[in-house]
């Protein structure tokens, strides 16, 4: 039973990292630029839910919703202020001011909020399932997580699948060039991308913290990098990609930790994205792109 | 003559320090088949994108049924009825044929969409079936009569295609020049770029012949081909 103890942990957290991940892949899938701050996003979000709780006294469900309001602001604002500006720039300039980005996002919180770590209330309280006989585990927010992520893949799925909108966003990923010939605001959906993204994020905070109740202005460094490697393991750009490397990637980080040693759990993780791309340089579900005369 | 649908006047491009566009002017009339020709870096794709509003000129004005584009964006062009069937097709190739569509109709109502996709798998019978397949698996061809079907979809009241002919076999491009010039019959206004003036000229009411980002020739399609000078450059003697 540790095993599946061990599991069902490993899907829980990966679900967290496949949710932030989904950010990084659709950023990436339609503006071509890895956006650092999106971890930093995490942070913001996780810190609106937790004063909306902890001072304002709402709901911690009405919470998240006000995060994922203001954490799609702040994303379109990231986007408008920051990337907008340098759509024709060298993709390194983008880089260089997405990390620029993130530092001023945690230097701001710093500022707001203190370094002082805060206990995250969980949004579901710490109780748990109890399962064959007490054998086995799984705490209220770990099931919550799952089925939070699963409804979220299953949602953007349909989005970009089925509607007008969604079918624009994979436009203008492919060609935006060819988008705005068919009538198609490039500008208004790179924001939207960036507003769902972000949205996510808020919820991804919101899960991690109740998981791990430490809130700090770094808090969302480190989640953010494993998701983004997350969404290169995937494949990024690929939205099933980003879900099915942030589940891998959970279920290794935690299998290492509990089979190998939680200090090289990191470098097994690592390890496992470097084979990976040796064998599949675009990720696991990643497309090869393909020219055809 | 009634107004013109699309009237370019003097306009300037340039990309960077680049002079790609030097000051040419011309004019469509409704149900009108104009054609660019000019060879390999004319200036004719440069042309096309500056009215579809993707580039801007530095000087010069280019007015669509009456109303400057100046400053319009170019979804709003789109939306204006002013569609472009790029050079190369540019497909989206990982959606399908009919999602391929379905981004063409992006400015109209979701209600006209089914009616017209009937027409236009009507006119392109071998789109319907590959309808469920994916965009990049379809011949380049096939790739072409979706990128016009695509365009049609938006219902323009003027078609520009940027050389449709490019790298298809000639059968092809005979069968795309007939859809062009059926299209015509049905009363569409179209502005057709190509490097095969050949072809171009003999559906063409009237053409103009492109040379260095300026305009050097005009005429009626039958005076172009019959003109020496074109003849020289352009037809092979
Ligand atoms: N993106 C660009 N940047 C710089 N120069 C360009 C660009 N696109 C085209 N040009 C130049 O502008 C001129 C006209 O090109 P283009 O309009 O593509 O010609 P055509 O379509 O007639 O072959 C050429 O000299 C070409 O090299
Ligand atoms: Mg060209």
């Amino acid at each position: 039973m540790t095993f599946l103890n061990f599991f069902i942990s490993g899907i829980s957290l990966g679900s967290i990292y496949a949710i932030i991940a989904l950010g990084y892949t659709m950023v990436y899938g339609i503006s071509k630029m890895l956006n650092f701050a999106h971890g930093d996003v995490i942070m913001v979000g996780a810190y609106i839910c937790f004063y909306a709780v902890v001072r304002y006294g709402l709901n911690p469900f009405l919470a998240v919703a006000v995060a994922m309001v203001l954490c799609s602001v702040l994303g379109i604002i990231v986007e408008g202020l920051a990337y907008k500006p340098l759509r024709q720039a060298p993709s390194l300039a983008v880089l260089i001011t997405a990390i620029g980005m993130s530092y001023f996002l945690q230097n701001t919180a710093l500022l707001l909020w203190s370094s002082n770590p805060k206990v995250f209330p969980s949004v579901v309280g710490r109780g748990a399932f109890h399962m064959f006989n007490g054998n086995l585990s799984v705490s209220h927010i770990t099931a919550l997580t799952i089925i939070v992520c699963l409804v979220i893949m299953v949602a953007l799925s349909l989005f970009v699948s089925k509607t007008k909108m969604g079918k624009a966003m994979r436009a203008c990923s492919e060609d935006k060039g060819a988008a705005q010939l068919m009538g198609i605001n490039v500008n208004a959906t790179i924001s939207m991308t960036f507003a769902i993204g972000s949205g996510l994020a808020a919820i991804a905070g919101a899960l991690l913290c109740s998981a791990y109740p430490t809130l700090m202005p770094t808090t969302g460094s480190l989640p953010g990098i494993k998701a983004f490697t997350a969404a290169v393991f995937g494949g990024i750009g690929s939205i099933p990609g980003a879900f099915l490397g942030g589940l891998m990637l959970g279920v290794i980080e935690i299998f290492a930790k509990a089979y190998i040693s939680s200090q090289l759990s990191d470098a097994v993780v690592f390890g496992v994205l470097i084979v990976v791309l040796l064998v599949k340089p675009a990720g696991l579900l990643g497309k090869m792109t393909q020219e055809k005369v | 003559m009634a107004d013109p649908v699309l009237k370019v006047e003097n306009i300037n491009v340039f990309y960077g320090s680049i002079h790609a566009i030097k000051g040419i002017s011309f004019e469509v009339y409704e149900g009108e088949i104009v054609t660019l020709i000019g060879a390999n870096g004319a200036g004719k794709s440069t042309t096309l994108n500056t009215i579809s509003g993707l580039l801007h000129p530095s000087t010069g004005s280019i007015s669509f049924l009456g109303e400057s584009l100046a400053k319009v964006p170019p979804y709003k062009i789109v939306e204006r009825g002013l569609a472009q069937v790029p050079e190369g097709r540019r497909v989206f190739a990982q959606m399908t044929v009919n999602e391929n569509l379905e981004m063409g109709a992006f400015t109209q109502s979701s209600s006209s969409i089914p009616e017209d996709l009937e027409k236009v798998y009507s006119l392109f019978p071998r789109l319907k079936e590959r309808m469920n397949q994916t965009a990049g698996t379809l011949s380049g061809g096939e790739q072409q009569m979706l990128a016009m079907g695509r365009a049609l979809m938006s219902r323009p009241k003027l078609l520009m295609l940027d050389e449709p002919s490019m790298g298809l076999a000639p059968i092809l491009v005979e069968q795309i020049f007939a859809i062009i010039a059926d299209l015509h019959r049905t009363g569409a206004t179209i502005l057709l770029v190509e490097q095969n003036a050949q072809m171009a000229l003999s559906i063409a009411s009237r053409g103009y012949v492109m040379e260095t980002g300026n305009i050097v020739t005009t005429g009626t399609g039958q005076e172009l081909l019959a003109s020496e000078e074109v003849r020289k450059a352009y037809l092979g003697g």
